[in-house]
């Protein structure tokens, strides 16, 4: 399963598990037990070989790195590996909340659309990763997600309701309506509130790793990233900490074409995101993201080996943006509806229920059922968080400092002061009562 | 010999503290029993940097505390400001108690993303679901012959944001005490320490020797009295502050020192109350002086009850506005002096 290439004298060289291990061991026991050889001297950090030819050493001397994948474009081939345990219920709640998050994808969008809220980011075509890698981690696991990853959380437990409420900034947002739509979290879920600074969740979730190896719970980090965040900085800082501090970590990067505008062509050169991981000593595997089993399977091995080893893992998870990246964006200044078109066809939900239906788990009348389901309660709980009220005034000063300072609690006592003498002037019945 | 007894006795007179049979200590030591002392206390305070462990600090700094503490709560860490920060930051966010060295601030610019934007702001935007207790310190402002790029003080600069607390401790009680009190803190601290201070001696009280001994973060000290005028500084411009009224004493210039100790919070109330008895103020600074910590000062005062006790504008001394030149003259005319304190105190008493 997990491969890593290795050059060596040009030939192209796969080693498998095994024989793995064995070489990654024998470039320990070089590094650390360096013999004295006057005429080969062994360098530190590296693994000392030498030769009389020279070589310039270019992406097309190895072949691509492989996407692993489960479901193939026709079914009868489809061979799930030998440990894939996963029961019928399990495998039908991954495609009833794949279509439930396409479908609250769908409505608050529009919604945007309609000046109801002011912001949205659709999923749209990258539910399988999303879902996939959620199901095969656990909820002590600590979870640092972009602005994608809506189905994450709805895996872990987040309503329909917590969404529509933190989209509308309520006073049911457990964030106190402070973030902008889409920047969900929750403490209870061990679900980072999502920062709009690009990268910035890389090192935090390396130092969450750090604390949880620390812990001796057997849990660890995922971190979600796109292919253009991992351009930053940060994530070069990132995975070398990650690295060298030993932490189980498994860093998800969600490579679906385009930052923005941006297509990965102008992002970067070489073999995308996962050619980057041997490099910083990570072991990495490349999935094809719109298969959900496959990012299932993938993500529990890398959680097995991460937690084993409390050592970091890479996934890079290849899918396609089909929505826009953002309510401020119109992708089809930068690409054709050809293109959307054609990768339309490979949406994970498409392929995933035509699974389903091959072995006999789904048919076209639950699935009607299904999305007429999924529909109605989340045009449900979009009413009753649109009807909500805003939070209490009070909160624009609390949560500063742990303990509210005097100059704050002399600026709302002086709010306090003029909102009791004009209250006829403003429309406190929109905002909760303290 | 002579004169260093002489600095003693001087440095003794500035302090308002009990200083009979006071033990000496360095800020430098000062620090690190505060380092020591806290993670002893707590199993979750751990320091992370470049060159901490092994090394003991680019500034010695964390002696001694990698051979106590080991691997896990003394990191050296690879040469990525931004990465150490975030992997802090995180770190706190799941609970331990990060103590950030940078080996000096200027370097922490590579890292204010993390700082401002999630370290300061993490807390609100959570809804106070998570905070983030962790200390971000190192040297801050001009050391000497190091030049622009490492001379710069980021009081002004940190003490900008809300989220925040700033610290900027001037001698060894103030280092131990509020390095302390900040590891202590549920919110995110920077504390701005003084590399040319790190190997100054001052004098350490018993209560100040305790492991007990914290310092109340938001409130300055009065580190002279007097009712003449008031010179409001902090960090090493507190020297030149304490320098200048000692000078000044000499013609019978009474002048009140108050050393700031915290820039955020901001201790106005001291200010104010002192300048109701001196009617004059100056601030003094070794940072630029354009948005800086004396243009607060003075605004704050302007939009108090102090404003009508002034007798004369406020004036600030602070360092000239220009990148540090590295060479030495220039460095020296580029920084606030006593002499430039005790002209601007004749200059706003109408002396001269």
């Amino acid at each position: 399963m997990i491969e890593k290439i290795l050059f060596k004298y040009g030939k192209r060289m796969y080693f498998k598990d095994a024989l793995l291990r064995q070489a990654q061991r024998q470039f320990r026991d070089t590094a650390t037990n360096a013999k004295i050889d006057t005429n080969n001297p062994s360098f530190l950090g590296i693994q000392t070989v030498f030769t009389g030819e020279l070589r310039i050493i270019d992406e097309q001397c190895y072949d691509p790195l492989p996407i692993f994948r489960i479901l193939h474009s026709s079914h009868e081939h489809v061979q799930l590996p030998e440990d894939f345990k996963l029961d019928e219920n399990t495998l039908i709640k991954m495609y009833r909340k794949m279509v439930t998050l396409n479908i609250m994808d769908k409505i608050l969008y529009e919604s945007q659309r309609q000046g109801r809220i002011s912001f949205y980011m659709t999923g749209t075509g990258e539910e399988a990763i999303q879902i996939g890698s959620a199901a095969a981690v656990t909820l002590e696991d600590v979870i640092y997600a972009q602005y994608r990853e809506a189905g994450v959380l709805l895996w872990r437990g987040h309503s329909v309701a917590d969404f529509m409420n933190q989209c509308y900034g309520n006073c049911k947002d457990a964030s106190k309506g402070r973030q902008m739509p889409v920047h969900y979290g929750s403490k209870k879920l061990n679900f980072v509130t999502i920062s709009s600074p690009l990268t910035t969740q890389l090192p935090q979730a390396v130092g969450t790793a750090y604390a949880l190896k620390r812990s001796k719970k057997n849990t660890c980090a995922i971190c979600y990233f796109g292919e253009g965040a991992a351009s930053e900085g940060d994530a070069h800082a990132a995975f070398n900490f990650a690295a060298t501090l030993e932490c189980p970590i498994i860093f998800i990067c969600r490579n679906n074409g385009y930052a923005i505008s941006t297509p990965t062509r102008e992002q970067f050169k070489g073999d995308g995101i996962a050619a980057r991981g041997p490099a910083y000593g990570i072991p990495t595997i490349r999935v094809d993201g719109n298969d959900v089993l496959a990012m299932y399977y993938a993500t529990k091995v890398a959680r097995e080996c991460c937690t084993r080893s409390e050592k970091p893992f890479l996934i890079e998870a290849m899918t396609y943006r089909i929505g826009h990246h953002s309510t401020s964006d119109d992708s089809t200044a930068y690409r054709s509806s050809d293109e959307i078109a054609y990768w339309t066809r490979y949406m994970p939900i498409i392929r995933y229920r035509s699974y389903l239906e091959s072995v006999g788990l789904w048919c076209e009348q639950r699935d009607i059922e299904l999305k007429k389901h999924v529909k109605t309660s989340v045009l449900l709980a979009f009413t009753e968080a649109e009807k909500e009220r805003k939070a209490c005034w009070k909160e624009l000063f609390t949560d500063v400092y742990r303990t509210m300072p005097k100059h704050i609690s002399k600026q709302m006592y002086s709010m306090e002061k003029h909102v009791a003498e004009f209250h006829k002037h403003y429309p406190l019945h929109f905002f909760k009562q303290a | 010999m002579f004169s260093s007894a002489v600095r003693r006795v001087v440095r003794r007179s500035f302090s308002t503290s009990k200083w009979s049979g006071a033990q000496q200590m360095t800020v430098r030591d000062a620090l690190n029993s505060a380092l020591d002392e806290e993670m002893e206390r707590d199993e979750k305070v751990f320091l992370l940097g470049e060159e901490v462990a092994l090394y003991d600090g680019a500034y010695k700094v964390s002696r001694g505390l990698w051979k106590k503490y080991g691997d896990k709560r003394v990191i050296d860490t690879p040469i990525t400001e931004a990465g150490f920060a975030g992997i802090a930051v995180g770190a706190a966010m799941a609970g331990l108690r990060p103590v950030c060295e940078f080996m000096t601030f200027n370097f922490s610019m590579q890292a204010i993303d993390q700082i401002i934007n999630s370290a300061a702001k993490t807390f609100y935007m959570s809804a106070g679901r998570v905070n983030v207790p962790i200390v971000f310190r190192g040297p801050n402002g001009a050391a000497a012959g190091v030049a622009a790029q490492h001379s710069q003080c980021f009081g002004a600069w940190y003490s900008h944001c809300p989220g925040l607390k700033v610290v900027s401790p001037y001698n060894s009680e103030d280092a131990k005490g509020l390095l302390k009190a900040a590891i202590r803190d549920p919110d995110p601290i920077v504390v701005l320490e003084n590399e040319i201070l790190y190997g100054v001696q001052y004098p350490m009280s018993d209560e100040a020797l305790s492991k007990d001994f914290v310092l109340p973060i938001g409130k300055a000290k009065i580190e002279r009295v007097g009712k003449h005028v008031t010179l409001v500084a902090h960090s090493k411009a507190v020297e030149q502050a304490l320098e200048a009224a000692n000078e000044l004493a000499g013609k019978g210039i009474e002048a009140e020192v108050i050393n700031l100790r915290s820039l955020r919070p901001l201790d106005i109330d001291t200010i104010v109350q002192s300048i109701v008895k001196t009617n004059h103020c100056l601030t003094v600074e070794q940072g630029w002086p354009h948005c800086g910590i004396g243009a607060e000062i003075s605004a704050r005062i302007s939009e108090s009850e102090a404003f009508y006790h002034l007798d004369a504008p406020v004036i600030r001394v602070t360092g000239v506005d220009t990148p540090m030149p590295y060479t030495k003259s220039l460095e020296i005319a580029a920084l606030p002096q006593m002499s430039d304190v005790v002209f601007a105190v004749n200059k706003v008493l109408g002396l001269q």
